[in-house]
C-alpha cells in the first residue's frame, strides 16, 4: 500500500523505537486524508495546537519536517512532525538533530479519539517495559485501526533488521492482535524464515507483556519447542527457550537460567570462576549483534567492573544479548529485575551447581538478595559505583547485620576477662544496634562495649555490695582485730594497711583517705567504705585489704569477678603496696588513727606513739614479713591480671591502628592530589 | 562545568572529543591540540624522577582570554584535557582533580570492556553520559 511503503520510507528516515512507531500510527490513522499517502492538513494542524506548543514552534516543525516544502504532510514528514514535537514539548530546540535521540512521545490535549488518550497515558518510550500499558490499551482500542498498524509494522522491521542502530530497535509486533489471522501469519511467517537470528527470533518474539496471555501464550510455547531445535542446533547463544509468559522481559526464566548456566559451563566449567573478557567477548560477538551494542551489553552487565564475568554477570549479559536479538531495545540502564541482588558478590557466591543456584536467580530480587544474604553474608561488598547507592547501602547492611551478629556473638563468648578496662563510651555499645558501622569497627568496640555495658550496669549497684561483702568482713575482723589485740592489735591493724594502703601509693594518699574516713562513725565503717568507694577506688581496695591477710586474696578475686574498676584499684593497690612496705611504720598509724578513733572512741592515739618505742620490734618485725609475703602473692597476681589487661589494650590498639589507616585511605581518595 | 572535555591517546591522537555544541567546535578543537605541546612539556620535566612520582594532575595548562585548560595525564600516557569557560570563576582545583577523576574511573571502565579496541574512538554511553553531567548544559 501506498501508506505503508510511504511509512517505511518516513520511518525509515528517522529511526522510531516500537512504542513511537505504535504511537505514530495511530496519529497518522486519526489524520487519515482522503488522498493516500497525504495527511490532512486539518487534522494535523489540529494535532499540533493540541501539543500546546507555541504557534513559532509549530510553523518551525512545520519546516523542518518539509512539509512546508512538499506542500503537504505525507507519512515521512507526519513523524518527522511528530518526533520534532516531542523534541519541543521536552525542551529541545526545534531542529533535525533533536530527532535523533531518544525522545519521549508527544503528548497531546484534548485529543477525543481514545486511541491517542491511550497513547498519551503510556508515556515512556523506548521502554519495553512501557510497552505492557500500551499493549494493555490496545486491546479495547480499534481493530481495523490495529490491523492496519499490524501490517505496517509486520513489515517495517523487514527492511530494518540488517543493521540497526540502538535507537531504532526492530519494532516488535504488536501483541495485542490475538487476531487469529495473525497468529497463522505468524507462525507461517515462522515457518518460512531459516532461523536467522533476528528474522526468526523477531517472529518469535512478542513476548510478553501482556495482556491476554490466553492462546497466544500457547501459540508461544508451541512455537518454542521447534525454534528451540533449531537454535541448539545453531550458534550456541540462540536460546529461543523464550518463555516470555511473565509480564517482565527482562526477568530470567528457570529455562533460560538453565541454558545459561549450561552455556557458562561450557566456556568456564566452575560456576564460581569468572569468565575473562576476551573470552566473553569471542563468545558474544557469536551472537552477531553490532559491536557496539555488545558493548553497551558488557557495559551493563559487569557490574563490578573488572572486565570478567561471573556466572551473575554472564546470565545478566546472556540475557539481554537474547532480549536483543529478539528485537527489544537496549535499556540504558540494568532494569530492576535484572539487577543482581545488592548483598551479591562474584566468586564466593557461586561455588555451586545449578541446580543450586537456579533457585537463587529465578525468584523475585526481593528473595534473591535474601537468598544471597543468606547464602554468603560475608562477602566483601565492592562498592559499585554504576549501581544504585540503596544497593549499597542494602549490601553493607546485610553484612554488617552478619558481622554484628558474628562479632556479638564472639563478644559475649568472650569472657571472662571483663578487662575492658577502660570505661568506653556508650557510643560503641550503640553501633552495634544501627548495624551501620564497618566491620572493624564493630571488632573493635563489640567487647568492649559489652563488657562496658556489663560493668555499668553492675557498677551502680555493685559498690555497696562489694564494701559490704569485704568491708563488713573486713571491719569486724579489724575490730576483732582491734578489740582482741587492743594495743598489739592496733600495732597489727597498723601493720595491716601497709600491704592495703591505699592504691595511690603516696603517703598523700592517706591524709586523704584518712580525712574521709574520719568522717566515718564507728558504726558506719562500711558506709565511709562506700563513700570512699564511690570516690576512690582503691580506697576500697585499701579496705579490703585492711581486712585482714586472709582476706585480701579473696577480696582480690571478688575484685576480679567484678569490674576492671578493682582491678584497677589493685593494680594500684599493688603499685602502693610495695612502697608501702617501705614505707614507715607512721603511714599506718595515721591509717589506722581514724580507724581507732571510730572503732574506739578514744584511746588510739595514745597506744600509737607507743608503738615505736615498746615491744615488738620483733612482732613487727614478723609482721613485716608476713606482710611482704602477702603482699609479694598479690602484686604477682595483679601483675597477671595487668598482662591480661595489657594483651587486651594492644589488641584493642591493633584494631584502633587499622581502623585508622582504612580511614586515612579514605581520606586520601577523598582529598585532592597533592600538586608537585 | 566543561565547556569542552577530550581525551587524548597515548600517540596523541584523539579518542574522544566533545564540545558544549553552540559553539565553534574548531576552536576547540585547535585548543586542545596546542594544549598537547604543554603537556609533553609538563611530563618531561618532570622526567628525573620515576613516574610513580609524577603527578596524574597537571592542573592549569595555559589560560587563554576565553577560557582556560586543564589537563591530566595517566600511567599509561593517556591524556585528559578540560576546557572549562574563564567567566565560570567559581570552579575550584578540587572540582577540576574531582571531574578528571571522574574521567579517569570512566575510561577505565572503557577500558575494561573487552569489546572496546584500544585505539579505536571511544562510543560508550557510559562514557558519554559521564561527559554530559560534566559538561555545561546548553538549552
Amino acid at each position: 500500500m501506498d501508506q505503508e511503503s510511504a511509512a517505511a520510507s518516513g520511518a525509515s528516515l528517522i529511526s522510531l523505537t516500537e512504542h513511537e512507531q505504535r504511537y505514530y500510527s495511530g496519529l497518522r490513522a486519526l489524520c487519515q486524508a482522503d488522498a493516500p499517502g497525504k495527511l490532512s492538513s486539518s487534522k494535523v494542524a489540529e494535532l499540533f495546537k493540541a501539543s500546546q506548543l507555541p504557534p513559532e514552534s509549530l510553523h518551525k516543525v512545520t519546516e523542518v519536517c518539509g512539509a512546508k516544502h512538499l506542500g503537504y504532510f505525507g507519512t515521512a514528514q507526519f513523524y518527522i512532525a511528530l518526533k520534532l514535537l516531542a523534541a519541543a514539548q521536552s525542551g529541545l530546540p526545534v531542529r533535525l538533530e533533536s530527532v535523533a535521540g531518544n525522545l519521549p512521545l508527544p503528548r497531546f490535549a484534548g485529543l477525543k479519539n481514545e486511541p491517542e488518550m491511550r497513547y498519551a497515558a503510556a508515556p515512556p518510550a523506548s521502554d519495553p517495559q512501557g510497552a505492557p500499558v500500551g499493549s494493555v490499551a490496545w486491546n479495547a482500542a480499534d481493530r481495523g485501526s490495529f490491523r492496519h498498524l499490524e501490517a505496517n509494522t509486520d513489515k517495517k522491521p523487514e527492511p530494518w533488521s540488517p543493521p540497526r542502530s540502538p535507537c531504532g530497535s526492530p519494532p516488535r509486533s504488536p501483541l495485542t492482535y490475538r487476531s487469529y489471522p495473525y497468529s497463522k501469519q505468524r507462525n507461517g511467517v515462522d515457518a518460512q524464515i531459516p532461523y536467522d537470528g533476528k528474522l526468526s527470533s523477531r517472529s518469535i518474539v512478542q513476548p510478553e507483556q501482556h495482556s491476554s496471555p490466553g492462546h497466544y501464550v500457547n501459540k508461544l510455547a508451541a512455537e518454542h519447542p521447534a525454534v528451540a531445535q533449531a537454535s541448539s542446533a545453531e550458534r550456541l547463544n540462540q536460546p529461543a527457550t523464550l518463555s516470555y509468559s511473565d509480564d517482565d522481559p527482562w526477568r530470567i526464566t528457570a529455562e533460560q537460567l538453565d541454558y545459561y548456566t549450561n552455556q557458562f559451563k561450557i566456556l568456564q566449567p566452575d560456576l564460581g570462576a569468572l569468565i575473562l573478557g576476551a573470552v566473553a567477548k569471542n563468545f558474544f560477538t557469536k551472537s552477531k549483534l553490532p559491536i557496539p551494542e555488545l558493548s553497551h551489553i558488557w557495559e551493563l552487565s559487569d557490574v563490578d567492573r573488572d572486565g570478567a564475568l561471573t556466572f551473575t554477570e554472564f546470565c545478566i549479559a546472556f540475557h539481554l544479548i537474547v532480549a536483543r536479538k529478539n528485537g527489544y531495545p537496549l535499556p540504558e540502564s540494568l532494569p530492576l529485575t535484572l539487577q543482581p541482588a545488592p548483598a551479591q558478590h562474584p566468586e564466593e557466591r557461586f561455588p555451586d551447581t545449578p541446580e543450586s543456584s537456579e533457585p537463587l536467580i529465578v525468584f523475585e530480587d526481593a528473595a534473591l538478595r535474601s537468598c544471597q544474604v543468606v547464602k554468603d553474608p560475608n562477602s566483601v561488598a565492592r562498592l559499585d559505583p554504576t549501581l544504585a547507592s540503596r544497593k549499597q547501602d542494602l549490601q553493607e547492611e546485610s553484612l554488617n547485620q552478619d558481622g554484628s551478629v558474628t562479632r556479638l556473638g564472639s563478644s559475649r563468648e568472650k569472657p571472662a576477662l571483663q578487662l575492658g578496662a577502660f570505661p568506653e563510651k556508650p557510643e560503641p555499645h550503640q553501633d552495634l544496634d544501627p548495624q551501620t558501622r564497618t566491620k572493624t569497627r564493630q571488632r573493635s568496640y563489640s567487647s568492649t562495649s559489652i563488657d562496658d555495658a556489663i560493668k555499668k550496669a553492675e557498677e551502680p549497684p555493685t559498690p555497696p555490695p562489694r564494701p559490704q561483702k569485704t568491708h563488713s568482713r573486713a571491719s569486724s575482723l579489724d575490730l576483732n582485730k582491734l578489740f582482741q589485740q587492743g594495743a598489739p592489735g592496733v600495732k597489727s591493724g597498723w601493720l595491716l594497711p601497709p600491704p592495703a594502703l591505699p592504691p595511690r601509693p603516696s603517703a598523700s594518699q592517706v591524709p586523704h583517705f584518712l580525712k574521709v574516713s574520719e568522717q566515718a562513725s564507728q558504726s558506719k565503717v562500711q558506709q565511709p567504705n562506700f563513700a570512699d568507694f564511690s570516690h576512690f577506688r582503691e580506697e576500697g581496695g585499701g579496705l579490703q585489704e585492711e581486712s585482714g591477710v586472709k582476706r585480701e586474696e579473696q577480696g582480690l578475686a571478688s575484685r576480679f569477678g567484678l569490674s576492671s574498676e578493682d582491678l584497677g584499684s589493685t593494680s594500684q593497690q599493688d603499685v602502693s603496696c610495695t612502697p608501702h612496705g617501705q614505707v614507715p611504720q607512721k603511714p599506718i598509724r595515721r591509717k589506722y588513727h581514724p580507724e581507732s578513733q571510730s572503732l574506739e572512741t578514744g584511746a588510739p592515739p595514745p597506744p600509737m606513739p607507743f608503738l615505736p618505742p615498746a615491744k615488738t620490734s620483733q612482732k613487727l618485725l614478723s609482721r613485716q614479713k608476713r606482710e611482704i609475703q602477702m603482699a609479694i602473692r598479690k602484686n604477682r597476681e595483679t601483675n597477671a591480671v595487668l598482662r591480661r589487661l595489657n594483651s587486651e589494650l594492644q589488641q584493642q590498639l591493633k584494631v584502633v591502628h587499622q581502623e585508622r589507616v582504612t580511614l586515612e585511605s579514605q581520606l586520601e581518595l577523598l582529598r585532592p592530589l597533592a600538586s608537585t | 562545568m566543561a565547556v569542552c572535555i577530550a581525551v587524548i591517546a597515548k600517540e596523541n591522537y584523539p579518542l574522544y572529543i566533545r564540545s558544549v555544541p553552540c559553539q565553534n567546535e574548531l576552536k576547540f578543537h585547535y585548543t586542545v591540540h596546542t594544549s598537547l605541546d604543554v603537556v609533553e612539556e609538563k611530563v618531561s620535566a618532570v622526567g628525573k624522577s620515576l613516574a610513580d612520582q609524577r603527578e596524574l594532575y597537571l592542573g592549569l595548562l595555559y589560560p587563554t582570554e576565553d577560557y582556560k585548560v586543564y589537563g591530566y595525564v595517566t600511567n599509561s600516557k593517556v591524556k585528559f584535557v578540560i576546557v572549562v569557560d574563564s567567566s565560570n570563576t567559581s570552579l575550584r582545583d578540587n572540582e577540576i582533580r574531582s571531574m578528571f577523576r571522574k574521567l579517569h574511573n570512566s575510561f577505565t571502565d572503557v577500558m575494561c570492556n573487552p569489546f572496546y579496541n584500544p585505539g579505536d574512538p571511544i562510543q560508550s554511553k557510559a562514557f558519554n553520559g559521564i561527559v554530559s553531567g560534566m559538561m555545561v548544559q546548553t538549552g
